[in-house]
């Protein structure tokens, strides 16, 4: 059946419903949209491409068409729009099955909805030789099945990306990992805990009601001892099973001479569990096993939660990764290309390195002429040339034409490495931090055995009771404060805090991220990246139809200045006939849009300064941005010396009109002075530490108010300054993007980056947030402060109910029903505590 | 009181039943993917 209404995707999220892109709607606007992708098109137009029309005659022809009626865009994601791009070696991935069928997983990269799935599942069900092709939308990827030979799975990958996904393989080792056994032997156990908690307390109840001190008074021993050895039956093997893992974490804290949490719970258990054991087994009147059963099941409950909430996290952060991980095309000698990995690279290989590809390795151009983003590496904004002999180094950008290397160095001799070097160092140096619950265990472990034994003592020889009696009242003691909702109080707060950040496109991948987020009192942003957009902007005024035509043009291309036009002009549909000349510009007829050099402007003396020679589409800007020569410095220089601040330009020119100049700047995103005004307000110092020009920081600072401010730093003079900072007692938080940034990133104490960011930042950051705002770096640190407030009022009511309870333990008061009740209800008291870090504040 | 015998064999197959089923569950994959299943039920089975 069909659905009229929104889908509930819609209804649970506002944000998504109230931003649809309906193609329908937008037939009558001057730009509508196009039918496939969502995309502005041109008047009059019903697809903005030649693909995007393709995908929606297959999908119309397959009989598929109710998926544009089901599906909901959302703008924040990447559009359905079908590119040509480079398609990764699948061979190498692909794992031959003994049945003589084929598997392969892959990341999809454009999932917009349970329409994306439905389609591409259904696509994948009409073709004949697909055993299995089924999405998982959680965690974004794709498993296929096929029968025949490997060399089928291009087609099928083809197939899918024909509808404007993209599909990235998941290697083979990552997939291992991902499986993520943890999880599943976590919620077994919690199944097991779950049915015996379930059980032995429903015979529990029978026992308690018919104890002397009970209800109906009319059991008799015999019928006692029966339930008793039916529990501890059921108790017995549960508890050995479903406290594995609690067993595990405790017995590896001692092989290391230390106590978690962990280790009072395992005593706990196993000491009442051996006196319920004995207890039945003599006939004694009470069994504790209903309490150490129960006890498991709440702190699995914990246990998986806080799993769950971080496994999320952490499959994403994966997912981000293995879409940008590709091969290298290695050029042979016999001129012929091969994708391989890009370990296998050595230095003097030749490798040619695709338009709008990221560089693998460090080396030298060896023909061709393009111009490359290097924002990543350097945090310069601006593109530089790259033509024969210029150096260039992983993670550049190629922007506009094919280039042709010679590898200098590869793998783990690359800049990359050089910084992956810093930060091991850098992280070695910050210590392990120590969770706030296991400082809390450290102290309550050895309290509460100190009480039990002391119990112990008191009854057998002050009060002359006998070791049975004594030992009874002694795990009384234990059971009564066995940390159970000590146990939930923090990874209550976790999750409940991870899952609403995650909702506003936070992704904490660091367990103790919060905490130590919670205790920041320094903030130190980048600029480039993070203060400032990815894009740049638009400085200088045009007039409209001029802005609007060199937008056409525009969209033809992948130049960083090219996009800023595009941006800041609007809905544009690309002009037809364009041609690209790389790193000097574009032409259409007579139409020229590119450098004063390529369009022919004639330089006028009061015009800008006299642009550099050889310089690319931006003039002004040749490469002095990166090292001059590569070894002497461990790690790019940031900014070129005698570099004139020139603001890159545009010119457009055509017949019949004068010359119009577009001059660009850096944009500081929209909400950057609002959040460095929140941090203030909070009561944290802000700090910009740049690797950019101190002119153009010194201005993005002034426009934020900061104050604090350094530009031209190395990435070995920002750890420098972070740790000064550290030295000076201050806890810091990094927020950074660019693989300069990163040995910084992990020199604080804590780190963001958006997601934006480069692969190795995002690695080593604790957070990455997602989306053009900065917001979420105010968030994190409100909520990480609240969290932190309620988790301390967590531990602040399970000691206190303790503290209440003990003594009555102590005197022999405790029967296992009140020690049942007692720890049942502190939990669910924790509990409910956690669930006011959702109900309260700004989302 | 022999009734008690059969209650507790009946309580212990029961949940020993729904212990199995959701062991089987969680080995078929089943809570692998929470949020697809979620959508899932949104959509007509593909008819060929």
């Amino acid at each position: 059946m069909l659905l009229a209404a929104p889908s509930p995707v819609a209804l649970r999220s506002p944000r998504r419903s109230a931003s649809r892109l309906d193609p329908a709607r937008g037939a009558g606007e001057v730009f509508p949209n196009c039918l496939h992708c969502g995309l502005p098109t041109a008047a009059g137009r019903r697809f903005c491409c030649p693909g995007c029309a393709a995908a929606y005659e297959t999908i119309q022809t397959l009989g598929l068409g109710q998926y544009y009626r089901q599906r909901l865009l959302d703008p924040a994601l990447r559009a359905p729009r079908p590119e040509a791009t480079d398609r990764p070696d699948l061979a190498r991935h692909i794992v031959a099955r003994a049945d003589g069928t084929h598997e392969l997983t892959l990341a999809i990269d454009g999932l917009q909805c349970g329409a994306c799935v439905w389609l591409i599942e259904s696509v994948l069900a009409r073709e004949p030789a697909v055993l299995t092709g089924r999405v998982n939308m959680t965690t974004r990827r794709l498993r296929l099945v096929w029968r025949g030979g490997a060399d089928h799975a291009e087609h099928l990958v083809g197939r899918i990306e024909h509808l404007g996904y993209r599909l990235v393989p998941f290697d083979t080792a990552l997939l291992a990992a991902a499986q993520d056994r943890t999880g599943r032997a976590l919620l077994r156990a919690l199944a097991v805990a779950g049915f015996a908690a379930g059980n032995v307390m429903l015979i529990s109840i029978g026992i308690w009601a018919g104890d002397r001190a009970g209800l109906l008074d009319d059991m008799g021993p015999a019928t006692r001892s029966l339930l008793h050895w039916v529990s501890a039956l059921i108790a017995l093997p549960a508890i050995a099973y479903a406290g594995m893992p609690l067993f595990a974490s405790a017995a590896a804290a001692l092989r290391h001479a230390r106590t978690n949490m962990d280790v009072p719970i395992s005593i706990g258990v196993l000491l009442v569990t051996g006196m319920s054991l004995a207890q039945t087994i003599t006939g004694g009147e009470h069994t504790y096993f209903d309490s150490a059963v129960t006890l498991l099941f709440f702190l699995l409950i914990g246990r998986v939660l806080d799993h769950r909430a971080r496994g999320q996290a952490r499959a994403t952060a994966e997912q981000l990764l293995t879409l940008r991980n590709a091969d290298i095309a290695m050029l042979n000698p016999d001129g012929s290309v091969t994708r391989r990995a890009q370990h296998t690279v050595v230095p003097g290989d030749r490798v040619l390195v695709g338009m709008g590809e990221r560089i693998g390795i460090d080396g030298v151009v060896e023909s061709g002429t393009s111009s490359l983003d290097a924002s990543l590496v350097s945090g310069e904004s601006l593109p530089v040339v790259a033509r024969a002999g210029t150096p260039v180094f992983a993670g550049t950008l190629n922007l506009d034409a094919p280039l042709t290397l010679r590898v200098t160095a590869a793998d783990d001799a690359t800049l990359l490495a050089d910084c992956v070097r810093l930060i091991e160092a850098a992280e070695a140096r910050r210590g392990r931090f120590v969770v706030l619950a296991d400082r809390v265990a450290r102290r309550y472990a050895p309290a509460v055995h100190l009480t039990a034994l002391a119990t112990f003592a008191w009854w057998f020889f002050v009060m002359g009771a006998g070791v049975t009696q004594a030992l009874l009242t002694a795990s009384a003691v234990l059971i009564i404060t066995c940390p159970c909702a000590l146990a939930l109080a923090v990874p209550a707060v976790q999750v409940i805090a991870t899952s609403r950040l995650f909702r506003a496109g936070v992704l904490l991948k660091s367990a103790t991220a919060l905490e130590r987020l919670a205790a920041v009192n320094t903030v130190v942003f980048d600029k480039t990246g993070t203060l400032t957009e990815p894009l740049l902007g638009l400085s200088s005024g045009a007039d409209r139809a001029a802005l609007l035509l060199a937008a056409s043009l525009a969209a033809n291309s992948r130049h960083p200045l090219a996009r800023a036009l595009v941006a800041a002009a609007g809905p544009v549909a690309p002009a037809e006939g364009t041609t690209e000349h790389a790193g000097e510009g574009l032409c259409a007829g007579d139409v020229r849009l590119g450098s004063r050099a390529f369009c022919g402007v004639a330089e006028l003396a009061h015009d800008t300064p006299p642009p550099l020679e050889g310089g690319g589409w931006g003039e002004g800007l040749v490469g002095a941005n990166l090292r001059p020569t590569p070894p002497p410095n461990p790690l790019p220089q940031g900014e070129g010396e005698g570099c004139a601040p020139t603001s890159p330009e545009l010119w457009l020119t055509r017949p019949g009109h004068p010359p119009v100049r577009f001059a660009f700047d850096e944009i500081v995103r929209t909400d950057a002075a609002a959040v460095v005004a929140r941090l203030r307000a909070l009561g944290l110092d802000v700090h910009l530490l740049s690797g950019d020009r101190a002119a153009s920081v010194a201005r993005v600072a002034t426009t934020l108010g900061i104050a604090d401010w350094q530009a031209e730093r190395t990435p070995v003079q920002k750890v420098a300054a972070i740790e000064a900072l550290r030295a000076a007692g201050r806890t810091v938080l990094m927020v950074g993007d660019g693989l300069n940034d990163s040995p910084s990133l992990a020199a604080a104490n804590v780190s963001a980056s958006p997601a934006s960011a480069a692969d190795i930042s995002q690695t080593v950051a604790d957070v990455v947030f997602q989306g053009r705002k900065l917001a979420p770096v105010a968030l994190l640190v409100t909520t990480a402060r609240r969290a932190q407030g309620v988790m301390r009022g967590n531990l602040a009511l399970s000691i206190g109910y303790n503290a209440l309870m003990v003594p009555l333990a102590i005197a022999g008061y405790v029967t296992p029903w009140l020690a049942a009740a007692a720890m049942s209800s502190s939990s669910l008291l924790v509990m409910a505590n956690s669930f006011r870090l959702r109900a309260e504040g700004p989302t | 009181m022999t009734v008690i015998l059969y209650l507790l064999g009946a309580s212990l197959l029961l949940g020993g039943g729904g212990l199995a089923l959701f062991l089987w569950s969680l080995r078929s994959g089943q809570y692998e993917d929470l949020e697809g299943a979620a959508n899932r039920i949104l959509f007509d089975d593909d008819q060929q």
